[in-house]
C-alpha cells in the first residue's frame, strides 16, 4: 500500500512543478509582459544549462579526464555545422562516445600512456 | 493523418534512442530491487520524470516517508517550473489536450517542443500532441522492457545517454542559429558552469536557474532591442514592448 503511496505523491509532486508556470500565469487577463519575455528568452537559455546538467559529473581530474565527453561534444558540434542533420549530429557524436566510454577507448589508452 | 504521424515519429527519434535505453536502464533496476514489470509500467505511466524515477527507485526499496518522496520530487524536478513559461498561450488553445500536454512537459519534450517548426499544411497542435505522446510511449515501452528482459538483452549499451546530451546540444546550436541575441544562451551556460562549480553538482541547478532568469529580466531592455525571436519581427514591436515596460 505504501508503495502506491509513495508512486501517486511522486507523480503529484512532479505535476505539480510541470503545472505551477500555467497556474500563476495562464488566468484569463493574458500573460504579464516579462512572462512571455521571459518565455521567449529561457528556452536558449535553458537548453545552456541542460547541457552543463547532462555533464555535471564529468571529471577532469581522474581517468578519463572528460576526454570522451569533450570529444563527442566537439564531433556533435562540428558535424552538425557541416550538415545540419540532426539526426546525423545525435548518432554520430553518440556512437562516438559509445566506442570511447567502452573497451574501444580503455584499450586504445592503454597503448598510449 | 499519417503524414502527421510522420512527422511526429522523424522529430522524436533522438528522445527514441535516449528513453528506449534510460528506459531499459529504470526498469532493469526498479526489477532489481524486487518490483515487477507492472510497478515499471505504473510508474512510467503516471510519474513520467527521467532522473526523479532513478531516484524513486531507491525511495521504494528503502520505504521511503510520504513526506521524503514529496521533498526529494519537488525538489529534483523544481526545473520544470520554468519550462510552462514558454507553452502557456501555445497549450491553451489545445482543448482536451491541454492537461495531458502540461503532464507529458519533460526535459526532452520540452527541447523539441521549443525548436520544431510544423509545415503549414499540418496542423500544428495535432503535431505537438503525438511529439509528446510518441515520447511518453518510448518511455513507458523502455521501462517495461528494461523490467522484463533487461539483464538478457545483449547489447553493450553504456555510454548511450550521451543521445540526451547531443540532442540538448544540437537544440542549443539551433537555437543559436536562429537568435540574433546570444545573451540568453552564454547566460545559460556561464551561470551554470559558475554555480556548478560553486555549489557542485547535487545542488547547482535551482540557483543558476534562478539566476538566470533574474539576469534576463534585468537585461530585458537590452535583450529585446537586438532580440531575433520571430514573434518581435519589427521595431515598432520592439518599441511597443518599450513603451509598455516603462507603463509599468
Amino acid at each position: 500500500m505504501n508503495i502506491l503511496g509513495i508512486i501517486v505523491i511522486a507523480a503529484i509532486c512532479t505535476f505539480a512543478t510541470r503545472i505551477t508556470p500555467f497556474l500563476l500565469f495562464g488566468t484569463k487577463k493574458g500573460v504579464p509582459d516579462a512572462v512571455s519575455y521571459l518565455g521567449k528568452v529561457l528556452p536558449a537559455a535553458i537548453m545552456g544549462v541542460l547541457i552543463i546538467y547532462c555533464l555535471k559529473n564529468v571529471s577532469f581530474t581522474v581517468s578519463p579526464f572528460g576526454i570522451p565527453e569533450i570529444t563527442a561534444t566537439i564531433v556533435v558540434i562540428l558535424l552538425h555545422q557541416w550538415k545540419r542533420n540532426t539526426l546525423l549530429s545525435i548518432a554520430g557524436g553518440t556512437i562516438l562516445y559509445m566506442l570511447m566510454v567502452q573497451n574501444f577507448f580503455n584499450s586504445l589508452f592503454s597503448v598510449f600512456i | 493523418m499519417a503524414k502527421t504521424l510522420k512527422f511526429a515519429v522523424k522529430q522524436t527519434i533522438p528522445v527514441f534512442c535516449g528513453y528506449i535505453f534510460l528506459g531499459i536502464a529504470f526498469g532493469l533496476l526498479l526489477q532489481k530491487a524486487g518490483f515487477s514489470f507492472i510497478w515499471a509500467f505504473l510508474i512510467s505511466l503516471i510519474v513520467y520524470a527521467g532522473s526523479m524515477q532513478f531516484v524513486l527507485v531507491g525511495l521504494l526499496s528503502g520505504g521511503a516517508s510520504l513526506a521524503t518522496v514529496a521533498v526529494m520530487t519537488l525538489m529534483i524536478n523544481s526545473r520544470h517550473i520554468f519550462y510552462g513559461l514558454s507553452f502557456i498561450e501555445k497549450f491553451k488553445k489545445m482543448g482536451r489536450r491541454y492537461w495531458y500536454m502540461i503532464f507529458s512537459l519533460t526535459d526532452e519534450t520540452y527541447s523539441v517542443l521549443c525548436t520544431v517548426k510544423v509545415p503549414s499544411e499540418m496542423d500544428e497542435k495535432r503535431v505537438l500532441f503525438l511529439i509528446a505522446l510518441l515520447d511518453h510511449i518510448y518511455w513507458i515501452t523502455g521501462s517495461v522492457i528494461g523490467a522484463l528482459i533487461g539483464e538478457k538483452i545483449p547489447f553493450n549499451s553504456q555510454g548511450i545517454d550521451f543521445a540526451m546530451t547531443a540532442l540538448f546540444i544540437v537544440i542549443f546550436l539551433e537555437q543559436w542559429k536562429e537568435s540574433k541575441t546570444h545573451i540568453p544562451a552564454l547566460t545559460g551556460i556561464l551561470i551554470s558552469v559558475l554555480f556548478l562549480k560553486l555549489m557542485g553538482p547535487a545542488s547547482f541547478l535551482m540557483p543558476a536557474l534562478i539566476m538566470i532568469v533574474l539576469i534576463l529580466l534585468m537585461g530585458k531592455s537590452l535583450i529585446i532591442r537586438e532580440f531575433g525571436c520571430e514573434d518581435v519581427p519589427t521595431n515598432e514591436h520592439v518599441q511597443q514592448e518599450h513603451s509598455q515596460e516603462e507603463g509599468i
